[in-house]
């Protein structure tokens, strides 16, 4: 519906608008491995990776590169949030449609870049600046959303989007199901979340444990440049609200990403360390802190295998399980509070479906049930340190 | 420097004869004259309307005025301003615009004098009023207007008395906002996308939502729009541009803004049309979408419905303002107060209303004055908090229906015949809607589970299978009028 724009700056679609009844994202590209599961017609989002799964064969290390893309071609360097910005231009210029909104995204640039340079690019009509009301421009993503167009909702603050809650869950996450699928919601709601360098308690939320709950969304979190844009790009292509976690600390890492377009999928994990020991599971920023604690783990000669689950909701019980059945045994390493967390959550889904092959009961660090404190050693030890990692495996492997 | 700036400045020299006590010093900082630029009339708004006279004079009633800021860094120049009569008005620059200053100290009170004046043009008899301006309608339109208010009564009374014999669960009417519901329904186009409160389903009705459809959304069969889904009066129909009612109040409205971003992104020759209720606006939802729809020049009309109480808050204790139209000034939204039981006031406002959101891009607020006539909905006996004799009043003799039923009998295009038989027959047929309703099979189980994503993700699947393995070992315990 929306297909004629009238800001200014509008750079024509460089491919084909898709149906966009059609699942299957459109661009597998031959040089990279495979990195999503081949979709069939009859989509089944959380089967998995059924085949041709590439091994990351060498330990990733705090700086994440990614083997594959260094493998292929030379690709080209960027920042996370870079990364991030480039996902959305591409899916800008493919689909006019697409459009953001918040507070500060237009000619500042957002408060972390990730939309600098786009309303210049774009118009202001595309990257909308937003008066402060997180309630009132979700909710105005929603109604956009519902008449055609594709919105991108940018919390300044994961945080904030707390007052956008009724929104979010009464509305994109229900409207579809309670019109009869008369109306659809794809937005994508993004922020930078997680606790951060003294930032204070409410600009150290961990939303994911308070929206795991909502039927209807879809979570992923990212953790490196490659699937920040990759994961950025299926978010905005999903017909489903997704809400996409970024961490506030990671949108400075440097990676090495493939020149050539590809998307990710929304409901699988990412191997990011094939091991025989332990599987350990973790998402956005612990991904690295149980990478440094690998490091440490391989010189004393465990062998873990890491997980990074990146889609929150719905789990990838199947990347999960194959892990479990292999190795027997499960930490879980999460930046989420002990109470209620997406750790409680991950524990009580692989006891539940994956409970024979445990030989141990589940590890699951989290952070303590505290507001996040201000002075900086406070704050560090809220949340999980490397230490505490190796010894977690040391005393579940024996 | 400083004396030099003021000689060439009357205003100071004014200003430092009246305030003798202050310093030169203090006045200069307090003064700062730099180039300004005058509040000033949209061009567009002194443009002809088609023709149509519009409200009780010829000057067309809405007149853009943003204050705009003077550009900073501009070289200081002392000037004044000469206002419209000529006199001097001395300014001063701060972000967001010239404001002008004054050595008095004034509150503005918290509410005019007066109240702002409802529009009207038929008298409470139905008669046209001597001397009031209004689009007229045709025979075919109003008939049809009446015909409408008198269905949705029928079908309010008959489903209303449904859920008191038990056979749904919930309903609410639109008692006595019949004129609210209809008028606005004729009024706009079939394009203009509606994001109603919960008393809107005269707008449905008006656009096509056959009884049957009604009844099939209360009762939540398997042929629901909704696929039984929501509970009964949470209507929602894409094809006739009705978006699914949600409970919480005020959602809608910054949903409202979106849609009517959408739509200006499109160019298209339509707005969003987004009802609340008196108790709705406290909600903080209402306000920044106001906010909002008046920042981004969105073309969404707001329509609030003051019917006097929120279940049992009456105004009095919901807000202080002299109701909701005093505050679009507030946002910079031009608004109107309309009596909401004068089928044709309502109609010739929200058809202006209408073409001037989407010619001007700018929203726009309507207050419709009516009254709650039945309860808040089946959950609520109003006699527990208001008197039987005021509703009964409200009911009858200040009836929307009737004082319009008066003005097209007059007008010689409808008789008590026709009445009796529309009654008798509207009458039937909802009777027989709800017959068929509630002998119609409910949605089948896989409706459970579907459109909580665009398709079935394993988990639910998973869920489902649950679900009918249980269905599987005790069909008795599973209802019957469910497919599997």
């Amino acid at each position: 519906m929306a297909a004629i724009l009238q800001s200014v700056g509008v750079t024509s679609a460089s491919f084909q608008l898709p149906d966009h009844s059609n699942k299957s994202p459109a661009f597998p590209v031959c040089s990279l491995p495979v990195i999503r599961s081949e979709k069939s017609s009859s989509f089944d989002p959380i089967r998995g990776i059924g085949k041709a799964r590439k091994a990351v064969t060498k330990a990733v290390t705090a700086q994440a590169e990614n083997s594959a893309s260094a493998a292929s071609k030379p690709g080209h360097e960027l920042l996370l949030f870079e990364a991030l910005r480039e996902g959305l231009e591409e899916e800008m210029d493919r689909d006019v449609r697409v459009c953001v909104m918040g507070e500060d995204v237009g000619h500042y640039g957002g408060s972390y870049k990730v939309t600098k340079g786009l309303a210049e690019k774009y118009g202001d009509l595309r990257v909308l600046d937003t008066p402060i009301a997180e309630n009132s421009f979700t909710g105005m993503a929603i109604g956009a959303a519902m008449t055609g167009l594709r919105p991108i909702v940018e919390g300044m603050n994961m945080g904030f989007l707390l007052l956008a809650f009724n929104q979010i869950s009464d509305n994109c996450g229900m409207l579809h199901y309670t019109s009869g699928g008369q109306f659809t919601i794809p937005t994508v709601i993004r922020g930078p979340g997680g606790v951060g360098r003294q930032l204070g308690a409410e600009h150290s939320q961990r939303l994911e444990s308070y929206f795991q709950s909502i039927p209807g969304i879809q979570m992923v979190a990212c953790s490196t440049p490659y699937n920040a844009k990759g994961l950025m790009k299926a978010a905005i292509r999903s017909e489903n609200p997704v809400v996409l976690f970024e961490h506030v600390l990671l949108y400075n890492l440097k990676e090495r990403i493939p020149d050539e377009e590809y998307v990710l999928s929304l409901e699988e994990a990412e191997m990011v360390r094939p091991g025989e020991h332990v599987t350990i599971l973790t998402y956005s920023r612990m991904r690295y802190h149980v990478m440094q604690a690998a490091k440490t783990l391989v010189n004393k000669g465990y062998d873990p295998e890491v997980i990074d689950i990146r889609s929150l909701k719905p789990f990838d019980l199947y990347t999960i399980g194959n892990s479990v059945k292999k190795t027997h045994k499960v930490l879980i390493v999460e930046e989420c509070m002990r109470t209620g967390g997406i750790g409680a959550s991950l524990t009580a889904a692989i006891n539940e479906n994956f409970n024979d092959y445990l030989d141990a009961p589940i590890v699951c660090l989290s952070s303590q049930d505290v507001p996040t404190p201000y002075a900086g050693t406070l704050e560090e030890w809220t949340v999980v340190q490397p230490a505490q990692i190796v010894a977690a495996v040391e005393q579940l492997c024996g | 420097m400083a004396a030099a700036l003021l000689r060439r400045s009357r205003a100071i020299t004014n200003l430092v004869r009246t305030t003798a006590t202050v310093s030169l010093s203090d006045q200069f900082t307090a003064l700062q004259f730099h180039r300004y630029r005058r509040y000033r009339r949209s061009p567009a708004a002194t443009g002809d309307f088609a023709g149509k006279p519009y409200g009780l004079c010829n000057e067309p009633p809405f007149a853009s005025r943003r204050f705009e800021s003077a550009a900073a860094g501009q070289p200081i120049v002392a000037e004044t301003d000469e206002d419209d009569d000529g006199s001097d008005r001395q300014g001063v620059e701060f972000p967001g615009g010239r404001v002008p200053f004054t050595p008095q100290m004034r509150f503005i009170p918290e509410s005019s004098n007066d109240r702002v004046p409802c529009y009207r043009v038929l008298d409470d008899d139905g008669y046209p009023i001597e001397g009031g301006l209004y689009e007229e309608v045709d025979k075919e339109i109003a008939v049809r207007m009446y015909r409408s208010m008198v269905t949705l009564q029928t079908m309010d009374t008959i489903l209303y008395e449904a859920q008191r014999q038990g056979r749904i669960s919930f309903y609410m009417t639109a008692g006595g906002e019949e004129a609210v519901n209809i008028g606005t329904a004729a009024a706009l186009s079939s394009d203009d996308i509606v994001l109603p409160q919960y008393r809107e389903a005269g707008i449905l009705l008006w656009r096509g939502y056959t009884l049957q459809e009604f009844a099939n959304q209360c009762f939540g069969t398997k042929n629901d729009p909704g696929k039984g889904r929501q509970m009964p009066i949470h209507y929602g129909s894409k094809d006739h541009n009705y978006i699914t009612v949600s409970s919480p109040l005020t959602t809608q409205l910054p949903q409202a803004v979106g849609v009517a971003y959408s739509l200006k992104m499109d160019g298209k020759n339509a707005c969003a049309v987004a009802f609340v209720g008196d108790g709705a606006t406290s909600e903080g939802d209402f306000h920044a979408a106001l906010n909002f729809a008046a920042v981004m020049d969105a073309p969404v009309l707001f329509v609030c419905r003051n019917n006097g109480w929120a279940i049992s808050t009456p105004l009095s204790e919901q807000f202080r303002s002299d109701g909701v139209v005093v505050k679009g000034q507030a946002y910079g939204i031009p608004s109107i107060r309309v009596d909401g039981n004068d089928a044709l006031a309502v109609h010739a406002t929200v058809h202006a209303a209408r073409e001037m959101v989407v010619r001007e891009q700018k929203p726009i607020l309507i207050e419709a004055m009516t009254y709650r006539v039945g309860h808040h909905s089946t959950s609520d006996d109003s006699t527990k908090y208001r008197s039987p004799d005021e509703i009964e009043q409200w009911r009858t003799s200040r009836s929307p229906v009737t004082r319009f039923r008066k003005f097209v009998e007059r007008n010689g295009w409808w008789s008590h015949d026709e009445e009796t038989e529309l009654r008798a027959s509207t009458r039937k047929q909802v009777l027989k809607a709800i017959q068929t309703a509630d002998k119609m099979e409910k949605p089948s189980l896989e409706d459970l589970f579907t459109d909580v994503y665009d398709q079935v993700p394993e988990n639910l699947q998973e869920q489902e299978k649950a679900v009918r393995d249980a269905v599987r070992r005790h069909p008795q315990e599973f209802p019957t009028d469910v497919p599997l």
